[in-house]
């Protein structure tokens, strides 16, 4: 088999699932005809039609209700936002609205809003944004972030197969930048269950998207240069939080470091922290430590965005930090 | 200057009511019995109010029972459609079969309420009997029965949606992307703006500057009409061509029905910014029970049947109080099944592990201005 790339991943898990399940069909802004602003939807609308691929007014809103809609009704709708960045217009109705759905009303909103997300590309304040931490605060959604294409196209059928809501973030520095040979058949992730993606024994870096390949370069250099042993654990699912995984990783290497590229305040890593704080305190050695974007709109400027962003050489300098307390 | 908001009180551009021809003897009659069993099922619902058995607020559609009660008659139950009401159309919801107890029950916050007590009001749904809740933020339901059309479309199912907003929620973000993303896909939707003059206080004239609410269906692209929201026969008839329009693949319909709201926002409002006289009038000269009733006697109808379903509902309210005032709060603990599918219910917090209730005596002050449970 080849390689494919995560983009090209994300794409086979909508064919393969508009293939399985008539119910599924995607609605977003030029996703038809014109196959996406990253083409991650090309082809889709020649195979499967203008009623099953539907190019959809600049209506953020509409395009999240209407899925809702369609949703109590059986159906199985994929939102795509142009940019993640957009999905702030829909945020009411996504939380007002779909959020509470199944709660307070019983009626049932199998979905999916997925769309491109993430920095490192140059896209200024409203291209380049990770959402995640406002919604983390809002029960009744599921949210996953990939950080490889065997989980691109597994949590995306996982996603589109769940019966809430699944936000669905995919970061575009990923979407051309890696690729492997995905696992045949009928490929699923399970949503809910972090992934080692390295083994260590030190200390523990828990972090999800693009930070997880710069959270394994960083591993990579301190035990070449230092000898000490990290582990990297990628959530992959942000919202349920795998618990077990992340005080496993805990009780495994008594130091942590959480990588997000997130602003820093309000950001998941308080979150992870808190949870590790009030379930597994006394296996810790040294404080839990944050590597993340400052807190600043991100700006375009390559040398500004990079300062912004963590680096491999910032993980590197906490690491070491950690590795001395 | 008089901050007149009655529009409907110039009714010259108004679609006037035909003779109802294809509504039977019976059918007529139905119409007058969802008016009555709105008007006194939220009359009862005040006295649990005074009496504190209701929970939260108190909304009232007095006055506007017609346009309710007409425009939910002309979808067809038996071909599954489908609406979604507003907080003023508690005789859509009857019309589509909602129970007098389920209402009660919904305010009192019952444990076998429909929503098992997590929402107030008549914010619940059905959709075996054809209708979805609505939530609080006005105009998020046009997206949604966009959303409920378009899988009526895309199913080539014989179905049609029917969604009441205010006149306030012309104004809001979402129900310009749902009525034009409807538009654009030719949804089988009807748009009913039900304008009654106020969207709590605010009056009509802060709302928009457009002349009349109907004119917006121009720049949609869609059919738009005005109707008189006191007269259940035109509003019927008015609805009753948008759904076949849109049955027959002809899209959306913008409806905007007249009438006028003769309560507050919810039962705590004293309307101290309604002009002086305003109410009063439009309770002696048009009160669309009153208009109906004299429309029926004027045909070949008797005091006599009217009487007699004057009497039945007060005989169906009745139990439906004693049911639902016999009937349990909720379990505390229930407020953590189904967020999700999956997981099916949480876990308490730890420090609520063990513990049945979270506090023995509910307590609340009276200072925060609400009455007990």
């Amino acid at each position: 088999m080849s390689e494919v790339t995560y983009l090209e991943a994300i794409r086979e898990a909508l064919f393969e699932e508009m293939d399985r399940d008539q119910n599924v069909f995607c609605l977003g802004e030029d996703i038809g005809a014109y196959g996406g602003a990253f083409k991650v939807t090309e082809g889709l609308m020649a195979k499967y039609g203008a009623e099953r691929v539907i190019d959809t007014p600049i209506s953020e809103a509409a395009i999240i209700g209407a899925a809702a809609g369609a949703a109590h009704m059986g159906m199985r709708p994929v939102c795509e936002m142009q940019f993640i960045d957009f999905i702030s217009t829909g945020y009411d109705i996504l939380t007002n609205y779909v959020a509470t759905a199944r709660y307070r009303a019983m009626l049932p909103c199998p979905m999916v809003v997925r769309g491109p997300s993430g920095g490192y590309v140059r896209g200024g304040p409203f291209h380049s944004q990770n959402p995640e931490a406002a919604f983390l605060h809002t029960p009744g959604l599921k949210m996953v972030y990939p950080a490889t294409a065997s989980d691109a196209k597994g949590l995306l059928k996982s996603a589109i197969r769940d019966e809430d809501c699944v936000l669905y973030f995919e970061h575009k520095y990923l979407y051309r930048r890696i690729k492997e040979e995905l696992p045949g058949g009928d490929h699923l992730t399970p949503i809910g269950k972090a992934r080692v993606a390295r083994e260590g024994n030190d200390i523990s870096i828990i972090t999800y998207a693009a930070t997880v390949w710069k959270a394994l370069e960083a591993a990579e250099q301190v035990e070449k240069e230092d000898g000490v042993s990290v582990e990297v654990l990628d959530l992959r699912t942000l919202l349920p939080m795998d618990d077990e995984a992340i005080v496993g990783t805990v009780k495994k290497t008594n130091r942590v470091l959480i990588v997000h590229e997130d602003t820093r305040t309000g950001g998941i890593a308080g979150e992870i922290t808190a949870r590790i704080n009030e379930s597994a305190f006394e296996w810790l050695d040294a404080p839990i430590l944050r590597v993340t974007a400052a807190d600043v709109p991100l700006p375009y400027s390559p040398p500004l965005e990079d300062y912004v962003l963590p680096q491999t050489s910032d993980i590197v300098v906490a690491l070491r930090r950690l590795a001395a307390y | 200057m008089a901050r007149s908001t009655a529009a409907a009180s110039k009714p010259t551009k108004l679609t006037p009511a035909g003779q109802s021809g294809d509504l039977s003897r019976a059918q007529r009659l139905e119409l007058y019995y969802y008016m009555r069993l709105t008007r006194s099922l939220e009359e009862r619902l005040v006295n649990l109010y005074r009496q504190t058995k209701v929970v939260g607020g108190l909304f009232r559609s007095l006055g506007q029972e017609a346009d309710a009660v007409g425009s939910a008659y002309a979808l067809d139950r038996s071909k599954g459609d489908v609406l979604s009401p507003l907080i003023r159309n508690l005789g859509s919801m009857l019309v589509q079969g909602a129970k007098p107890t389920e209402i009660i029950k919904q305010y009192m916050a019952k444990g076998d309420s429909p929503t098992r007590g997590r929402e107030l009001n008549i914010h619940y749904g059905d959709l075996v009997r054809g209708f979805i809740g609505q939530i609080s933020h006005l105009g998020d339901m046009v997206p949604v029965m966009a959303g409920v059309t378009l899988s009526f479309k895309m199913r080539k199912q014989d179905r049609v949606g029917l969604v009441y907003v205010g006149d306030g929620a012309t104004s809001t973000g979402a129900f310009h992307e749902g009525i034009n993303f409807a538009a654009v896909q030719r949804c089988p939707l009807v748009v009913i703006v039900e304008n009654n003059g106020y969207a709590y206080s605010t009056p009509l004239s802060n709302q928009t500057a457009a002349r009349q609410l109907v004119d917006k269906a121009i720049g949609y692209g869609v059919v738009g009409e005005r109707a008189d929201g006191n007269d259940v026969i035109a509003t019927y008839e008015v609805t009753k061509r948008a759904v076949d329009r849109a049955r027959g693949g002809g899209g959306v319909t913008l409806i905007e029905l007249m009438t006028y709201r003769r309560k507050g926002h919810a039962e705590h409002d004293n309307q101290s910014y309604v002009p002086a006289g305003e109410i009063d009038r439009w309770a002696a000269e048009n009160d669309p029970i009153d208009r109906y009733i004299k429309r029926l006697l004027d045909e070949d109808f008797e005091e006599s049947e009217l009487a007699s379903i004057d009497a039945r509902v007060t005989e169906e309210i009745d139990i439906a109080t004693d049911e639902a005032e016999a009937s349990p709060m909720p379990d505390p603990r229930d407020a953590l099944i189904g967020i999700y599918a999956d997981p099916p219910a949480l876990s308490p917090l730890w420090f609520r592990e063990g513990i049945k209730s979270a506090v023995d005596v509910h307590e609340r002050p009276s200072s925060w201005g609400t009455h007990d449970v």
